[in-house]
């Protein structure tokens, strides 16, 4: 019927009184990867964790597939695949372990798992790590690791919270290049600060600041909206410094 | 769902040190008093036999054997139940299991679950040592059933309070010291509930555990610690929920 895979509407959240997200609505479809940008604290990652269903919004709504999040949480959560800022990683497990638990939780079938686990280090370059220690890896490994856990279960649509972040260059490009393979077949959100980033990956771009949206559109829109500026960190520059103002 | 959770719990007790050496140095405290208790029996044995009805090996050996092991895991629980929740939450893993498919009360349940079965490992050792007299004497083995049965729900309960208070913090060191007061304020009720038919005595677990330990199993000692855990794996649930809708 639609290859819409995350639409969300009216989405906010409160802590307390300070807005952290205010009215965010966008939509996702198959096979796109979307970027998220904004300053620290603009409200990327509660974004994201509420995508996630890990955290509730004070309003608004999320659908998953045309799946509500909140409504059906279990059926949402099983076509999502979630890399949070900081990696959710178990230290005293080996790669292997780790990887099947995490399929395990996320309801691979049990002769699947091993296909499952090698395909996802295949895809991270972690096929050489398996039996090493989560906890003894250096970080950009330990990213690999949260990225892998995020793909294990092939899920339709995945959300990375800054990827790329502690990785070094040759890591970054690999990420990417991964990042742009996974946007063929499953549906990808990210955010980052680095906007060489999104504009080497990301077939739409939004830019966030004080949890609303500045800017939602494909790369061309926004060369096409912002002339006069003369690439997306200018843009970037432009919008978040006019809002704060 | 609860299954794969509590065999990683499982797995975490026995990657870390941690694990082993509570194991061994509780084997090791059991194993002394079981000693003192057998040269105890020894030295009263021949006094015994003058009696028309004397008691037995089991009572006097295993019925404070188990006691003992009921104190200890008093101690010993509050170390393993610390890290459950809250050492996932310093850790930032917590998000794997909110993010997967599962629902909190999965979570809760493989967690109490995975502490339980480690537990139940220890009890199985006291009942090992309690099973090797067979060698020189009969045992009781209904009596022996019943501290079993008295020590693994009381461990249960334990267990459920002791993941609540796990559940409230970010912090296990301070989880595991809220635990250990909270059981022993529980064994302070204990200490000053004498009356048998104070509100006191209703509430202390320990006192529950001292119907197992002298053979008899009462529906209402067992209900008592039954709801003692429902309550408390409730409340766990509730607490983790309300972290997803404050954030």
């Amino acid at each position: 019927m639609t290859n819409i895979t995350v639409s969300a509407s009216g989405l906010s959240r409160r802590y307390g009184t300070r807005v952290a997200v205010h009215d965010l609505g966008f939509e996702l479809r198959q096979g796109e990867v979307l970027g998220l940008l904004g300053p620290n604290g603009a409200g990327k990652s509660t974004t994201l964790q509420m995508l996630a269903g890990c955290l509730a919004p004070s309003s608004g709504g999320i659908e998953i597939c045309g799946i509500d999040l909140l409504e059906q949480p279990r059926e949402a959560k099983s076509l999502l695949g979630y890399l949070p800022e900081t990696p959710p990683l178990y230290q005293e497990l080996t790669v292997n372990e780790f990887l099947r638990f995490a399929a395990r939780l996320h309801r691979v079938a049990k002769t699947a798992i091993p296909a499952a686990v090698e395909s996802a280090k295949q895809r991270c370059g972690l096929a050489e790590a398996g039996k090493r220690l989560v906890g003894s890896l250096s970080k950009g490994y330990q990213q690999r690791v949260g990225i892998a856990q995020a793909i294990v279960h092939n899920p339709r649509v995945v959300i990375l919270d800054e990827p790329t972040s502690g990785l070094d260059p040759i890591q970054i490009r690999e990420i990417r290049k991964l990042i742009r393979e996974l946007g063929g077949e499953h549906s990808v959100i990210l955010s980052t600060h680095i906007l060489p980033d999104v504009e080497s990956i990301c077939d739409r771009v939004q830019i966030m600041n004080q949890g609303r949206l500045a800017f939602a559109g494909s790369m061309a829109e926004l060369k096409q909206a912002h002339p006069e500026q003369a690439g997306l960190e200018e843009v970037f520059i432009h919008l978040t410094r006019q809002e704060n103002l | 769902m609860i299954a794969t959770i509590a065999a990683k719990e499982l797995r975490t007790f026995f990657g870390t040190p941690m694990a082993w050496i509570i194991l061994a140095v509780l084997e090791i405290i059991l194993a002394w008093f079981f000693l003192n208790q057998i040269d105890a029996f020894l030295a009263i044995q021949t006094q015994l036999a003058s009696y028309a009805n004397p008691p037995g090996v089991t009572e006097l050996i295993v019925t404070p054997l188990f006691g003992n092991a009921a104190m200890i895991l008093l101690m010993a629980v509050p170390f393993l139940s610390m890290r459950l929740i809250a050492g996932e939450r310093r850790a930032r893993t917590l998000t794997l299991l909110l993010a997967a498919p599962v629902s909190i009360t999965e979570i809760v349940l493989g967690k109490f679950v995975g502490l339980i079965a480690f537990l139940v490992l220890f009890i199985g050792l006291a009942t090992l040592m309690s099973l090797s007299l067979y060698a020189g004497a009969a045992l009781d083995l209904g009596l022996l059933i019943s501290n079993i049965i008295g020590l693994i729900l009381l461990a249960a309960s334990f267990a459920a309070l002791g993941l609540f208070i796990s559940s409230l913090t970010a912090h296990p060191i301070i989880a595991g010291i809220g635990s250990l007061g909270a059981f022993l304020g529980l064994w302070a009720i204990n200490l000053s509930a004498h009356d048998p038919n104070s509100w006191l005595h209703t509430l202390s677990l320990l006192k529950h555990f001292e119907s197992f330990n002298r053979g008899v199993i009462a529906s209402a000692d067992a209900a008592f610690f039954v709801l003692f855990i429902v309550l408390f794996l409730v409340l766990a649930v509730k607490r983790l929920d309300s972290d997803r809708l404050r954030g």
